[in-house]
């Protein structure tokens, strides 16, 4: 229970999330001709512009549900003492995405900056869309400030939908203790965890190598796309791409329900107070989770303090190094908004502001988006007693470099990730065959944007 | 809905009437309505409005791409057709009928021993009983997820100590009867409250009389009391009807214990809700809710009418 600050505040901003796109797949995609509906390029709007409406009187609501925000936006508004700022928080994810949509149909009571995690971004895009393009709003280098994969994530279709603020890179963390203790090395290729997961648990027969979470769509698609399966696509207008269970997925899928099914892996749903005492009471000796997974279990386990480790996911292709990220989130600008460029530099000021986004990392505890701060040496350089003396974000930045980065999302993930738990999470769950479980979720989700009206392609 | 019914007739055999009326009468009558006029205007903006509304896009369909359309009585075409609402609704009828009798007969129990004077700490025992009501739903999950659960929960602990495998609380076939409990816990006291009301408000003399013939606690309970508390009874039995069919909060908790068997349409009310939040089709949710309600009314009609029938039989 000593766990609930860190545990809600790390939940929070991980929920069921993961994140990336594929601007890179649409610039290349065969239809580009026919998209004149795609906004032209849009000119940048001038510095003295900017520079005008950051002098003049102003109030922006920002809806967020990030805990302590109010520092970053204090640097702000420090530096532009003409902007007033009024911080609401509406709930976290589900919540806050439900107020928005409703605020954005109703066409007032919308605030003019958001919280919008990566993989919600195509759900506000949909349509004429509710977001506003940021990139004549941005420096024209911003591009550069951001590994690949995480611009990928913000700027799809065109436009540049999101100033990036945390991210979630995938690594294993792992006992050390246990592992020894049943003469285990941290599996490097994922043959070796199978293995790993067979002679550990027959070893500690209490005790699991790794949970398969029922219920965790999120973790399940970063396993998919670390593999390089690319499920989603949508074109920003009305094409949608819905391919879960391709031969490559469904290889992914096997791999973990035989682990549940042969009993060598459990499948326990996870985020619950049950899952917090298995994870401090040593049921499980290795957690792949993202990089907000290291804090999240200091405080969820904090018991166990000096006997975990961290290290990079197993790898499918031992010659290359290859991860995915899962969670994080941006900060958005609505159309609606009366004042877009005051709005838009609020975005890009705590979120590219060195102080600003260093407090971030260094207080909130968000993993950071930017290079800049990824080898920032107050960052990397702290050495986590809870790791026995590990520089865990040091190796987590590195992972950051790893992710690869055309990852796409659909615009309906809400749908799809609460549909899990009811085809593929069920088959985790009873112990049943995984792959029809991936079936009866892809077919789940393409009839589900059949009859939203998009087209399955 | 009886409120409807109840309410329209009132200014029909009002207004003829007028006529007639005093000034006095006349002034009585202007100070009633003001008084009930707070809660009308409450009322038609809280219930008729939304209702109406709910009503009007029940018949649209609303999709993310290609927008609005005038729908009929599809939606309801598409309910009555859906496994999922449909289920649902089955699983409820089948709480119903299991977990309502042994719901009232221990409130009424209770409710009884209470009234009998014979207890001790009357006052302790009745607010002992009362209190879960009031427990908020989210600490009311914290404490059951803890009971309930499989690795670390008090009950499967004691069964692991004993060689057995843990209770299956959260599994496909046990939470019917876990959700049921938690329903029992929480609703025993309310019910009882309003049993226990009622056999308060009885004459004494009853009693007496009843006693004065040697007739039994038991015997007086059975005879007298129980016929007498059967307006409450079956209000209890109405309620409770009306309860199960809406049950929402326990399966959206128990939904973070054990997602893979609540799933997203365990009870009807949660399906309407994941329909209009997460599948975003408000539309389709009207459609739900309108339909459930419809079977409400129906079950409640049915269940007034075979107490009427005995009533009029005994």
């Amino acid at each position: 229970m000593s766990a609930t600050p860190f545990t809600r505040r790390k939940f929070l901003i991980s929920t069921a999330a993961a994140a990336s796109s594929a601007w890179f797949l649409a610039a290349c995609s065969p239809d580009g001709g026919s998209a004149p509906a795609a906004a032209p390029s849009p000119s940048t709007v001038p510095q003295s512009d900017i520079d005008k409406a950051l002098d003049t009187e102003t109030t922006l609501t920002f809806w967020t549900w990030v805990p302590d925000i109010k520092n970053q936006v204090k640097l702000f508004t420090t530096k532009y003492p003409k902007i007033k700022v009024n911080l609401v928080n509406v709930g976290q994810g589900a919540p806050h995405y439900q107020k928005l949509r409703t605020a954005i149909q109703s066409g007032q009571g919308a605030p003019d900056v958001a919280q919008v995690e990566f993989q919600f971004i195509n759900s506000f895009t949909l349509g004429d869309g509710s977001l506003l393009d940021l990139a004549p709003y941005a420096p024209a280098t911003l591009k550069d400030s951001y590994p690949e994969w995480v611009w990928a994530q913000v700027f799809t279709n065109g436009g540049l939908w999101g100033i990036p603020q945390d991210t979630g890179p995938m690594g294993l963390l792992y006992r050390q203790d246990l592992l020894q203790a049943a003469g285990v090395e941290p599996p490097k290729t994922y043959d070796d965890f199978a293995a790993a997961a067979q002679t550990y648990h027959s070893k500690n027969p209490k005790s699991y190598l790794v949970n398969v979470a029922p219920s965790q769509a999120g973790q399940m698609i970063a396993y998919l796309w670390q593999a390089g399966v690319r499920p989603f696509s949508f074109d920003g207008k009305q094409t949608v791409k819905v391919d879960l269970a391709n031969d490559q997925a469904k290889n992914i899928v096997k791999y973990w329900g035989d682990l549940v099914t042969s009993g060598v892996a459990s499948n326990d749903t996870d985020f619950n107070d049950s899952w917090y005492q298995g994870l401090a009471g040593g049921k499980w000796a290795t957690l792949p989770i993202a990089a907000w997974g290291p804090v999240f279990l200091q405080g969820a386990a904090a018991k166990t303090s000096g006997k975990w480790r961290a290290a990079e996911l197993p790898q499918w292709d031992p010659s290359k190094t290859v991860s995915s990220n899962w969670g994080g989130s941006t900060d958005a600008v609505l159309k609606l908004s009366k004042n877009p460029i005051a709005a838009s530099q609020l975005a890009l000021y705590i979120n590219t502001n060195k102080e600003s986004a260093l407090k971030f990392a260094n207080e909130q505890f968000l993993f950071p988006a930017m290079n800049e701060i990824l080898e920032d040496p107050s960052f990397t350089g702290q050495e986590s007693k809870f790791y026995g003396g590990q520089k865990v974000n040091e190796l987590f930045a590195q992972i950051s470099k790893t992710v690869s980065p055309d990852f796409q999302w659909l615009p309906f993930m809400d749908y799809v990730y609460t549909n899990f738990a009811e085809t593929l999470g069920k088959a985790f769950a009873n112990k049943t065959d995984a792959v029809a479980g991936l079936q009866a979720w892809q077919d789940a989700c393409a009839k589900y944007a059949k009859d939203q009206g998009f087209t399955v392609a | 809905m009886s409120t409807l019914a109840d309410a329209a007739p009132a200014p029909t055999t009002a207004l003829p009437r007028r006529s007639r009326l005093t000034a006095a009468k006349r002034r009585q009558y202007g100070a009633a309505y003001a008084l009930v006029l707070p809660f009308f205007i409450v009322f038609v903006a809280m219930v008729i409005v939304p209702l109406v509304y709910a009503g009007y896009l029940s018949l649209y369909r609303k999709r993310l791409i290609g927008g609005t359309s005038f729908a009929g009585a599809e939606n309801y075409i598409r309910a009555l057709t859906d496994p999922l609402f449909l289920s649902g609704v089955a699983r409820m009828a089948i709480f119903l009928v299991i977990q309502v009798p042994f719901m009232i007969v221990l409130a009424l129990f209770f409710a009884l021993a209470l009234d009998s004077g014979m207890m001790k700490l009357a006052k302790f025992s009745r607010l002992a009983i009362f209190v879960p009501y009031a427990v908020p739903g989210v600490v009311a999950t914290l404490m059951w997820g803890y009971l309930y659960g499989p690795d670390f929960g008090p009950f499967a602990q004691i069964s692991k100590a004993l060689g057995f495998g843990p209770p299956p609380f959260l599994t496909q076939t046990g939470m019917l009867f876990s959700i049921m409990n938690i329903v029992n816990w929480a609703f025993i006291g309310y019910n009882m409250i309003i049993i226990y009301a009622a056999l308060r408000s009885l004459p004494s003399e009853l009693y007496e009389a009843a006693r004065v013939d040697g007739a039994s606690e038991p015997r007086i309970a059975w005879s007298i009391k129980i016929p007498a508390v059967r307006p409450a009874l079956l209000l209890t039995v109405i309620f409770s009807v009306i309860g199960t069919f809406q049950l929402f909060t326990e399966p959206k908790l128990m939904f973070s214990l054990a997602p893979t068997v609540i799933g997203t349409a365990w009870s009807p009310n949660l399906y309407a809700y994941n329909v209009a939040f997460v599948n975003q089709d408000a539309n389709y949710a009207a459609a739900l809710a309108f339909l459930l309600g419809i079977v409400i009314m129906i079950v409640s009609y049915i269940v007034q009418l075979s107490t009427q029938r005995k009533e009029r039989g005994s």
